[in-house]
């Protein structure tokens, strides 16, 4: 057991997988000798060798697919996508290729991928490196998306997403790799350090994916949330005095739809929690799983709180991203319904 | 001073449009022979030439000539000539039942059979293919059960891929053969992967990969080269110049000024430029990039210059935008005539036999055809809705049990 900020402990993943079997290795931009512009993957070429965790040309829709056809002949690729925001050049080949490949072949071939890759806002990235592009791959069948919140899940859901015979999409909140940032950005910066979910075992461990975790247990009101949001959810819980069930999702796909079921059948009221854009975003679809799961609890209309319907503008970071006080206004509104 | 001409806009036309003449007056015909062949340890910059000439082999009397002969045994020619003619015994049969209406689509490659049997002869059993919707030579010659490669076709209970895909989008692991996807050129690139995975296990299998001339405008072709020369993967990169891509003629896809061959040239990677109807010079110029990739000095990129004689698929019609009379008049022939005729030139082969091997292929396909399509349909009443939901992951997953249900009533 050790203390672990986020990079740290998926770095850790990542080397335990590398010890543990031959087939895994890492690409992407600046991930060899570098170690990742996030130094997620620091010391790794030098650990395992040239050929365990190497660069590659800037070219996302190639280095996709050079994991497909790896994934194929029998390896588990991890692929480092350096920003979220540059994932659209491969979008073709994850969507029509990977996520697809074990059905249209009848089984004989997979895709066994996992695809790292940092998302979301809260660092003054503008609109290139603060996006959250999660339900441009909930939306597909055939891949598992997943976002850990802390170091701890990071680790266990890295090592399942790669063990995992399905092609994963591994969404990192970069806001959270070096602490739990609750939106409070007014405030001072808390290291992992003070936070338990930084206590990291050093060996191999897994978080099984489709299990969300229940992060703060409550009566009054459900908070569906992932990510960087997991942590702005228990900030307006705490604000707001309301005893509110923060409900970490982990998984979007599959979703663990019996935890929310279970919770929202409780409390009776719902706010969903996310930094992606509104309209059609993932929240659309848990704010439709609630309501067709738990109509005939729900004591209030079901609450969005989500990245305003615009690209991701640079001086307005903190009027963009959902903070602790939209959240405490939703969980207010979601009270008085 | 101010240059004042008015600038004009350039848009590819080609030689000849529907009631023209077929004209191939731009289309240089080397002699057979005429090239030689170099080692396959020769630095890419060398052979820039061959990028630009036309390795052909069968000259016009039927023998096999120069450097690139690969001086095959008559049993292989005999082997080549059968796959080459049950793959179009095959393609017929198969657009006839599609006009019968018994199948929803189909593609055919004929006048392009030489590129897919000899490579497949040419490269080794266990090395993986990543072709495109036109290279079912590569099944049919490397013995793939044509009732499995019907059954594909039909979508029915024979089909191995539980009627998930289009007609024609086969796959299978065992015989080499990566699934097809429908999307062009993806595959060019997840080839270089494949490769890489061969040689970062320490394995001796190469890859190989097919791509039509338009799709060399795709993305992942220039992905594929770009990482097949940094990784020098071993891999085989093929480009199927059939002169057009449904409608459009090669110009449009970049072929006007310079050859596909040559977009190696800019990668460091070496080319060859090929007669793609003459057996001989594509078994020997898939041989050479094979051995040179085995060698452990990386990919070939090999434009196979051939013609598309028929239609894209049975969804288009050639005669609304080609002169009809195009394809007979190709200069360079038809590849199983010419090769029947190099059998006949060796006093291998005789004129009963190829009549006799026609009747025997296109039996074959009757009667499997009469097999396959007594078949139950996938969704019919002895059918179940279970291949529709399954394979989606490995394990299915609480909302796809629950739309199963759903469907199921």
């Amino acid at each position: 057991m050790a203390i672990m900020n986020m990079v740290q402990a998926l770095n850790s993943a990542m080397d335990v997988l590398l010890s543990r079997d031959p087939d895994v290795l890492i690409f992407g931009e600046d991930v060899g000798y570098f170690g990742g512009v996030f130094r997620v993957t620091e010391g790794l070429q030098k650990r395992h060798g040239l050929t365990r965790c190497f660069d590659t040309p800037i070219g996302e829709a190639g280095i996709v697919a050079m994991g497909i056809g790896m994934a194929a002949y029998g390896l588990r690729p991890i692929i480092e996508i350096q920003f979220a925001d540059y994932i659209y050049p491969a979008y073709d080949q994850i969507v029509s290729e990977a996520a697809r490949l074990r059905y249209r072949s009848g089984g004989d071939f997979t895709a066994p991928i996992t695809v790292r890759t940092p998302y979301g806002g809260g660092i003054f990235g503008g609109q290139t490196h603060s996006q959250s592009p999660e339900a441009l791959f909930t939306h597909v069948a055939g891949l598992k998306t997943v976002i850990p919140s802390n170091p701890y899940d990071a680790k266990g859901l890295l090592i399942s997403a790669v063990e995992c015979d399905d092609p994963v999409i591994f969404l990192e909140p970069k806001r959270l790799y070096n602490g739990p940032f609750n939106g409070h950005h007014d405030r001072p910066v808390q290291p992992w350090s003070a936070h338990p979910a930084s206590q990291v075992p050093d060996g191999h461990y897994v978080v099984p994916l489709g299990q969300a975790a229940i992060v703060r247990p409550g009566e009054a009101v459900t908070v569906l949330a992932y990510g960087a949001m997991v942590h702005v959810a228990m900030a307006a819980a705490q604000d707001s005095e309301i005893d509110a069930e923060v409900i970490d999702l982990r998984t979007l796909i599959p979703l663990d739809i019996e935890t929310i079921t279970a919770s929202v059948r409780k409390t009776g009221r719902c706010v969903i929690v996310h930094e992606a854009t509104r309209t059609s975003g993932f929240g659309a679809e848990l704010s439709a799983l609630v309501q067709e799961h738990c109509f005939h609890h729900l004591e209030a209309p079901i609450e969005r709180v989500a990245g305003w319907d615009t690209p991701y503008p640079h001086a307005f970071e903190w009027d963009y991203f959902p903070g602790p006080a939209r959240v405490t206004a939703a969980l207010r509104r979601a009270m008085e319904g | 001073m101010k240059n004042s001409l008015p600038l004009s806009l350039h848009i590819p036309q080609p030689a000849a449009r529907p009631g023209q003449e077929p004209d191939f007056s731009s289309v240089a015909v080397p002699p057979a022979g005429a090239l030689p062949r170099p080692e396959i340890d020769v630095e890419p910059a060398d052979i820039h030439a061959f990028a630009y000439g036309l390795i052909r082999v069968l000259d016009e009397d039927g023998q096999a000539v120069g450097a690139w002969n690969p001086r095959l045994a008559p049993q292989a020619l005999r082997e080549g000539l059968r796959a080459m003619m049950l793959t179009r015994a095959y393609d017929e049969g198969m657009y006839r039942v599609q006009r019968q209406g018994k199948i929803s689509f189909y593609v055919k490659s004929t006048g392009e059979e030489a590129v897919a049997v000899a490579q497949a002869m040419a490269l080794d059993r266990e090395d993986m293919g990543f072709p495109t919707y036109r290279q079912q030579g590569l099944l049919i010659a490397r013995g793939y059960p044509l009732p499995l490669m019907m059954g594909q076709v039909y979508s029915n209970q024979g089909d191995p891929l539980k009627g998930r895909q289009l007609p024609s989008m086969y796959s299978s692991k065992a015989y080499g053969f990566f699934s097809i996807s429908g999307n062009l050129g993806t595959q060019f690139s997840q080839a270089v992967g494949w490769a890489m995975a061969s040689a970062y296990r320490g394995d001796t299998r190469l890859a190989a990969a097919w791509i039509g001339d338009g799709a060399t405008a795709e993305a992942d072709f220039h992905h594929a080269l770009t990482f097949a020369s940094v990784y020098r993967a071993p891999v085989v990169l093929n480009i199927v110049n059939n002169q057009w891509a449904i409608s459009s003629f090669q110009g449009i896809a970049g072929g006007e000024r310079t050859t596909f061959a040559a977009r190696a040239i800019g990668y460091g990677l070496p080319a060859l430029r090929v007669d793609g109807n003459d057996f001989l010079a594509v078994h020997a110029a898939t041989t050479w990039a094979a051995e040179r990739a085995r060698a452990n000095l990386g990919a070939t990129v090999i434009e196979l210059f051939t013609y598309r004689a028929e239609g894209h698929s049975t969804s288009d019609d050639p005669s609304r935008y080609r002169p009809a009379s195009e394809a007979s008049r190709w200069p360079f022939g038809d590849p199983i005539e010419r090769l029947s005729r190099h059998l006949i030139a060796l006093g291998e082969w005789s004129e009963d036999q190829q009549a006799d091997l026609k009747a025997e292929v296109e039996g074959l396909v009757k009667q499997t055809q009469r097999q396959v399509e007594a078949l139950p349909p996938l969704n019919g009443p002895e059918g179940s809705l279970e291949p529709m939901f399954t394979e989606v992951y490995q394990d299915m997953p609480w909302h796809l049990a629950r739309q199963r249900q759903e469907a199921e009533g």
